[in-house]
């Protein structure tokens, strides 16, 4: 019977924080276009429901209802598969990370993380990867010369700032000694790496805009160069599949450096989970925020900065630490 | 219990292993070079997980992350950049490597199936059982070794790829004539 407990626990689980996540994403999409219309000195939307907040949901409906388009070019298969690979990479990325401590439930203890596994950090890194290939893959099937130079573009720029990102997350490795993202969380009860390991929580948050391909790194579909780059060919529900799943990215990257800089979901009086939402809000509220304020960079600069400033630093960050280590200093 | 268990595990293994098997099979019978490196990844997923059902874990992710996240992005790449997409055709023609090609594989196939007839479990044992792994864990081990009894040959192994890099900057430098 145990089994079969345990079994429906999983599912419902999954099924929970999945609904939970995508309510949140959603609502991330209004709150950046709220914080970016004050930044930008307007308004933002504010005629659907009460401050605009039915926005997500009329955007919903709105992009359900438009017409899908095929291009004769695409590679109808990979078209039509690219948007559902980036979301569900940005979904999964999400069953590592523990968002509170253990809650009693039906005289059960329920472990607030959908899949506490021993390799946790491995598995972001390695499903980060993966989810540009939604992007890759989307760009060049759409059969558009946009499309392809933003593909390339991204694939270019996921190859630099990956090494960039996995030597900037070892520090935590160093400090926690371990890969388990519940343990690094219970490794911060005394102090938050961002403390101890300052450098590599900027070095992260760089690398980590360069994953969601967000200003100033937003490469691969920078507006004003390729017209929109690897999603132009995308309408209706692909194309909000795809803004889905960069938001999911957003949220979930913001969740990771929660994790690792944070202190996760560890915080007095409130509950952890709260705790855990006030922390990655204010991460996102930065995202937001650096949108707002930078200008995009040039391509070359940004492939320059990726190998020859953010790599040697990283590295130089990870010898450092791990002599502190060593020494007994941090 | 432990009966669904090991059968559930049989069947995942089953079923990864003629996935694995079909997509390398779709993978070098494709014409589109791009097709071809969607189907190795695959393959690299199923054998990914063939590693998590040997209590590979670590070598599992690091399968996942290394070959089908970042190698297979850069043969990707490379297959964009150059337009290979429709390049690169399917000729028909019966030529001298083909066949070569063919012996050589019915050979190795051979050998494999010889190898798994044949198979017994001589030597000695690991010291590394599936208990002994879980209790100190699966990144540990492979650190612990890897930093420890066969630090050599992996800095070798490092030493080797500078090597490369060092060659591919010479290569890719500009020529000042």
């Amino acid at each position: 019977m145990e089994a079969v407990y345990t079994l429906i626990e999983m599912v419902v689980k999954n099924i929970v924080v999945v609904l939970v996540l995508m309510g949140f994403v959603a609502y991330t999409t209004l709150l950046e276009r709220k914080l970016l219309g004050r930044l930008q000195v307007r308004p933002g939307p504010n005629r659907v429901g009460p401050f605009g907040l039915l926005q997500p949901i009329a955007d919903g409906v709105k992009s359900f209802f438009k017409e899908d388009i095929v291009p004769d070019e695409a590679d109808k298969t990979i078209y039509i598969l690219a948007p559902g690979i980036s979301l569900f990479a940005a979904l999964s990325m999400f069953a590592v990370i523990p968002f509170g401590g253990t809650i009693t439930l039906l005289g059960r203890q329920i472990n607030l993380v959908v899949a506490n596994i021993d390799t946790g950090l491995l598995y972001l890194l390695a499903l980060a990867t993966l989810g540009e290939y939604g992007v890759v893959l989307g760009g060049w099937a759409s059969g558009n010369k946009y499309g392809v130079l933003g593909a390339l573009r991204a694939a270019a720029q996921m190859i630099s700032y990956e090494v960039a990102l996995g030597l900037a997350v070892i520090g935590t490795i160093i400090l926690a000694g371990s890969l388990n993202l519940g343990e690094i969380v219970a490794a911060q009860a005394g102090m938050w790496f961002i403390v101890k390991y300052p450098f590599g929580f900027i070095f992260y948050l760089v690398a980590g805009l360069a994953e969601i391909n967000r200003t100033p790194f937003d490469m691969p579909e920078s507006e004003s160069e390729l017209a929109c780059g690897f999603n132009i060919e995308y309408s209706s529900m692909k194309f909000a599949t795809f803004m889905i799943a960069e938001y999911a990215h957003m949220f979930t990257v913001a969740a990771i450096v929660t994790t690792l800089f944070l202190g996760g979901w560890m915080g007095p009086w409130l509950p952890g989970p709260v705790w855990f939402l006030i922390k990655v809000f204010a991460v996102i509220f930065f995202f937001i925020w650096e949108r707002g304020t930078y200008p995009r960079l040039r391509y070359d600069h940004i492939m320059q900065f990726g190998w020859k400033v953010l790599l040697p630093l990283t590295l130089l960050n990870v010898v450092v630490t791990a002599a502190l280590v060593a020494l007994g200093v941090l | 219990m432990i009966g669904i268990g090991i059968g559930f595990k049989w069947f995942i293994f089953v079923v990864a292993a003629l996935v694995a098997t079909g997509s390398s099979l779709m993978m070098v019978t494709r014409k589109n070079p791009i097709h071809s490196a969607l189907w190795l990844i695959v393959t690299f997923f199923s054998v990914a997980i063939l590693y998590v059902l040997l209590n590979a874990t670590f070598i599992a992710v690091a399968q996942v992350m290394v070959y089908a996240g970042a190698i297979m992005m850069l043969v990707l790449f490379v297959i964009m950049l150059i337009h290979l997409e429709w390049g690169a055709q399917w000729t028909s023609s019966r030529s001298f490597a083909k066949l070569m090609g063919g012996i050589i594989t019915v050979m190795l196939f051979l050998q494999v199936l010889a190898g798994v007839f044949t198979y017994s479990s001589v030597g000695q044992h690991g010291i590394y059982s599936a208990q002994k792994l879980a209790e100190i864990g699966n990144t540990r081990a492979v650190g612990g070794l890897l930093y420890g009894k066969y630090v050599f040959a992996f800095e070798v192994a490092s030493i080797l790829l500078l090597v490369g890099i060092v060659g591919a900057v010479l290569l890719a430098r500009k020529r000042k004539d």
